[in-house]
């Protein structure tokens, strides 16, 4: 007799393994029963929808990011990546609260000490808190290293000074992780250092929320901080390890903004196949014109091309592969760009419907902009992606 | 209280992908597979009971291909406390007989009070698994049951059986084996806490050895029956779907089952 535990291979070659699948199909019925009713609506008002984190808070999918220790279901990338997609099938704002959950988290996971994992994580794993990432400011963008926010050392506090913006989530956050000089005569990539603030606190204030196009539920903040006092105790890593923090965070949390892209992709083919199957025009279903089926067949394919690439991103940044960042720069990159044109043909299938809110396609397109700006633009994906062909200049 | 619930990977009919070797019988080790819908049914039973209790185990007993431990993560997923999967390369071919045999020897090995068992699967459908484990290991049978309802402190279990007109009330003492079909509760979809709680629970395999059971005895070559051929059914032919309300439903069926003079 010999005792096996049933933990699943995390490189499953092709295929997801059965247990993948379970999770994958439990989170899809859950959106396509609780979430995409709640959709239109959401995008409609802009307002945060409270009753959508209550509801991933109560079916534990806010805590896969986190470790069981600490409370949480111990999701590895590509389970987290198969729960962001389904919700973002339905609705790319409810998706993305799992992603920023993610991506707010990751600094503590990577650079967190126990201590600190344990003050924050069950908060963070049952849904009770919301967590925000904070690292671009108004003329810090894709140059985030230029970043003017500083924090400065008095006896055991820092004092925040400065503005965060395009913050995800930065109005509801309950933590918000926040990059700032500690040594402005250090080398650029040494400057910054990552703290975990705790709101509200005096010296925290929300200046403005963003209107947006998409993603309209999320709400975007511009964060102001004045002689903000942060414990050191609630410092991530050592002084001037921000920046590391920060990049190793987005080698990570790309797949979480590529896993929203593929899903929205996947919403609006399936928006677009229901009404070529249903719409009639000369006589005959407007998906059997070739011009129109060959549309979704390639909307079809550029799907699941982002989605493969995406679980085998997974796969690998899990198995600790160098290049990291390339594998999480490509699957954002192929998935974002996959996302904006499977939903501009959406509506182009829908024609005049397409473009009026009686259908989602219009809404689905406006959604899948943001993931090609955010989290690093396709651009900058292409930096990182040449740079690790290229190497260093000697 | 500790209940055992016999489950079986069963080719997955939504799959269509089952594949016959070439003397005609399944390939189970080939053939993606799902838990038999009835397992699915009194497994549920089970876990709702163990959840009333308050305490207590349920135990999968599996007789299957070594690749079984991925159809059977489902039911560990559902909430089964473990797993027992009894696999040997010298099992497969092996007929209802045999099967009966095996399981019987591997529950002696467990503590349990209740046995569960759907009431037969979707691939063979013999239905005789069941009741052949229960005379073997000597527990009381109670078939068709729509509702269980154990007594600990009196050791006896309480069980409405389903009948052709109806059904019968039965009581026998524990430990007993009862079998049931989809009347006793739709099963449950996994949670995201029992999925990922499903890695961690531990399916223990055991080989004819451990069972003490000559291989020769089961397997192909002990088969008391045999394939003589399988096929898959025909295509159906097409399907008329009536959308009306209810009485003009009624009205065009009636008209339609009475045209084929079938009433």
């Amino acid at each position: 007799m010999r005792a096996v535990t049933t933990a699943s291979r995390a490189q499953g070659p092709f295929r997801l393994t059965d247990e993948h699948q379970m999770l994958r199909d439990a989170v899809r019925v859950l959106a396509d029963d609780r979430v995409a009713p709640r959709a239109a609506e959401i995008d409609k008002t802009g307002e945060f929808p409270e009753d959508m984190r209550r509801l991933l808070a109560d079916h534990d999918i806010l805590a896969l990011p986190f470790p069981t220790e600490h409370g949480g279901l111990g999701g590895e990338l590509l389970s987290i990546c198969l729960a962001v997609e389904q919700l973002s099938r339905a609705c790319a704002t409810t998706g993305l609260i799992l992603a920023v959950q993610e991506l707010g988290s990751l600094p503590i996971t990577l650079a967190g000490t126990d201590e600190q994992k344990e003050r924050w994580f069950p908060g963070l794993a049952s849904g009770e808190q919301l967590i925000a990432f904070a690292l671009t400011e108004p003329e810090a963008g894709s140059d985030a290293a230029a970043a003017r926010t500083t924090a400065k050392r008095d006896g055991d506090d820092y004092v925040i000074d400065g503005s965060k913006r395009f913050i995800s989530q930065g109005s509801v956050a309950d933590l918000v992780v926040v990059f700032a000089v500690t040594d402005p005569e250090a080398p650029r990539h040494q400057r910054l250092s990552a703290f975990v603030v705790e709101v509200p606190s005096d010296g925290f204030a929300v200046t403005r929320v963003e209107h947006k196009m998409g993603i309209r539920g999320s709400p975007t903040a511009e964060l102001a901080f004045t002689d903000l006092r942060v414990p050191a105790a609630n410092r991530l890593g050592e002084e001037g390890e921000g920046w590391s923090i920060a990049m190793r965070t987005l080698d990570r949390s790309r797949p979480g903004i590529a896993a929203q892209a593929v899903g929205i992709a996947q919403g609006a083919l399936e928006a677009a196949t229901a009404y070529a199957r249903d719409r009639k025009q000369f006589g005959q279903r407007i998906g059997d014109f070739q011009l129109v089926g060959g549309m979704l067949a390639d909307m079809d394919a550029q799907t699941e091309a982002a989605r493969q690439l995406l679980y085998k991103a997974c796969v690998e940044i899990d198995a600790g592969a160098p290049d990291a960042s390339r594998w999480s720069a490509m699957c954002k990159l192929v998935a974002g760009d996959a996302a904006m044109r499977v939903t501009t043909d959406a509506v182009q299938v829908l024609g005049g419907y397409g473009y009026i809110d009686e259908f989602p396609v219009e809404r689905m397109m406006r959604d899948a902009k943001i993931t090609q700006l955010y989290e690093g633009t396709q651009q900058i994906q292409r930096l990182v992606i040449a740079r690790t062909l290229l190497g260093k200049a000697d | 209280m500790r209940i055992v619930v016999l489950t079986k990977p069963v080719p997955d009919p939504a799959s269509g992908g089952e594949r016959l070797l070439p003397d005609g019988r399944l390939d189970r080790a080939n053939s993606p597979a799902v838990v038999n819908g009835n397992d699915e049914y009194v497994l549920e039973k089970a876990l709702k009971l163990i959840e009333a209790a308050g305490e207590g185990e349920v135990i999968l007993l599996t007789m299957a291909p070594e690749s079984a431990p991925e159809t059977m993560r489902k039911a560990l997923a559902m909430g089964a406390t473990r797993g027992v999967l009894v696999t040997d390369p010298a099992i497969a071919g092996s007929d209802a007989v045999a099967t009966t045999r095996i399981l019987a020897a591997a529950l002696k090995t467990l503590d349990f009070d209740l046995v569960f068992a759907g009431v037969d699967t979707s691939d063979g459908t013999a239905g005789v698994v069941a009741p052949g484990v229960a005379a073997l290991t000597g527990l009381p049978y109670l078939s068709y049951a729509a509702s269980v309802d154990p007594d600990e402190a009196a050791r006896k279990v309480r069980v409405k059986r389903i009948t052709a007109d109806g059904y019968e009330v039965l009581e026998a003492p524990m430990p007993a084996l009862i079998s049931g079909t989809q009347a006793l509760g739709e099963p449950r979809y996994p949670s995201l806490k029992g999925i990922m709680a499903a890695r961690s629970k531990e399916i223990t395999t055991m080989s004819l050895t451990d069972l003490g059971i000559d291989g020769t005895s089961v397997g192909l070559d002990g088969a008391t029956t045999k394939v003589v051929d399988s096929r898959p059914p025909e295509a159906r032919g097409a399907t008329k779907v009536v959308r009306d309300a209810p009485d003009e439903a009624a009205r065009q069926i009636v008209a339609l089952l009475a045209e084929r003079r079938i009433i």
